[in-house]
């Protein structure tokens, strides 16, 4: 039977473990350990951010030069891409030349989806008590008119009484302890999914 | 250099490791041990189940954490469920499409493709443009996997991962489409979106139970009997330490 790599599991086990260490106890032996493989790791995310931007581009013009369906929106992606690179390569991302295709183009765009997707929530509150009516959901809807209103600060006028302000006060209290429990549970699952990967449970990268 | 809170940390890390070790030894005599019925992963039994038959494809979206950042928990579960799902609709004749909003996490998810097919005799199957970057930010992202939702046949979409409020596109597409939708995510700001825009959202750490119930191994299992135990102790920790703040004692 085919079996995962071995030596890529020992790595990982073992880098996991210094870094670990070097974390909790900032030794002189442990600590300049740490901050080279965290080094490493960074240039490696962003090697493997070019890789797979890369990748993206390979995608896009196999579905454009496809003998059959071929998709024409793939056009626009490779007509913005290569100038794009060229002069990112050309100038750097930082130069004066640069940044009006971020403002310009990338940021309205960004902006027209948020606009969008405004409407998208609006479509999807009305659409989960039309198909699914329960309790949560009633109480999900409710919860998120009133602090809705709550959060807008209409209530908070000086001439509103003080037992509603108080109230306000109060309620605005539970939505921060509510998402601190998810949270916690979140922490907790994140440490367990940490250490199957430090054990050599979980092998997401190795072949 | 030694601190307290260090020796602490690194005794829960120990007996964790201990509990994981430990309960995964009993979960392999009893395989769903433990596990309350959660009716999204019955759903997605059924629509793998239906994806194959029909010859429809299932997709994956990992997110936009990458490795180096905090929130790379959710985007290695994700890993973990398209290994399970692949494996499972590997004979489908579309196979399963894994989207990613960042590059680590995109390479990692052609690598568990790989290793998926290489584990089960059917490298030959392997098409490395299934697991794909769709865009660098998050709003790129998911304009980039938007159109996969229209264009490549999807009957079930599964949303694993890290991401902000803009999943909500996809999860609207997917809806418009009639395909299924699960979702699960560890920020509070997706979970409200989806919990309004998902067929089946799972809420908080339901998300790191997702391996248990693919019934990807019985450490996964363990993983979440020790969660559980871990959140008695939390809560034992915070009841403790308000009694003792009430009593004057810290």
């Amino acid at each position: 039977m085919a079996m995962r790599s071995p030596i890529a599991t020992a790595i990982a086990i073992g880098v996991g473990v210094i870094v670990l260490l070097g974390y909790l106890f900032p030794l002189p032996l442990l600590d300049p350990l740490r901050t080279l493989f965290l080094d490493w790791a960074i240039i490696l995310a962003a090697v493997a951010g070019l890789v797979a931007i890369l990748n993206l581009f390979r995608v896009h013009w196999q579905k454009l030069s496809a003998p059959r369906n071929r998709d024409y929106y793939s056009l626009f992606f490779i007509l913005g891409f290569v100038p794009t690179l060229a002069l990112g390569l050309l100038y750097g991302s930082g130069d004066a030349r640069i940044q009006p295709l971020i403002t310009a183009i990338q940021l309205p765009i960004e902006a027209s989806l948020v606009g969008l997707l405004t409407i998208t929530f609006a479509i999807s509150a009305v659409r989960l008590m039309a198909t699914r009516r329960s309790w949560i959901s009633g109480l999900f809807l409710a919860s998120t008119i009133i602090f809705l209103l709550a959060g807008s600060g209409i209530f908070l006028s000086d001439t509103a009484p003080s037992f509603l302000r108080n109230t306000l006060g109060a309620l605005n209290f539970l939505p921060g302890a509510g998402a601190r429990g998810i949270l916690l549970g979140i922490a907790l699952g994140s440490l367990l999914t940490g250490l199957r990967v430090l054990l050599g449970i979980d092998r997401p990268y190795s072949e | 250099m030694i601190s307290f809170l260090s020796v602490m940390a690194l005794v829960i890390i120990l007996f964790s490791v201990g509990l994981l070790l430990f309960l995964s030894l009993r979960a392999k005599r009893r395989p769903r041990w433990g596990l309350r019925p959660l009716t999204a992963f019955s759903d997605l039994s059924r629509a793998i189940g239906l994806s194959v038959e029909e010859g429809t494809r299932l997709h994956l979206t990992l997110g936009n954490a990458g490795l180096t950042q905090p929130h790379s928990a959710s985007a290695l579960v994700g890993l973990q469920a398209l290994e399970r799902i692949t494996a499972v609709s590997s004979i489908s004749d579309r196979p399963p499409l894994a989207t990613s909003g960042e590059g680590s996490l995109a390479l990692l998810s052609q690598s568990t493709l790989r290793a998926t097919y290489r584990l089960n005799n059917a490298l030959d199957l392997y098409d490395p443009n299934r697991g794909r970057l769709t865009g660098v930010t998050p709003l790129s992202y998911i304009a980039g996997a938007i159109p996969i939702a229209y264009d490549e046949d999807v009957s079930a979409h599964l949303m694993i991962g890290h991401y902000g409020s803009e999943i909500g596109l996809l999860c609207e597409a997917a809806t418009r489409n009639k395909a299924f939708t699960l979702a699960a995510s560890d920020s509070l700001e997706a979970q409200a979106v989806l919990f309004a825009a998902a067929q089946q959202p799972l809420i908080g750490e339901e998300l790191f139970a997702a391996p248990a119930y693919l019934q990807t191994g019985p450490a996964h299992l363990a993983s979440v009997r020790v969660q559980d135990i871990l959140r008695w102790g939390v809560i034992a920790a915070l009841v403790l330490s308000a009694l003792m703040g009430v009593l004057g004692w810290l």
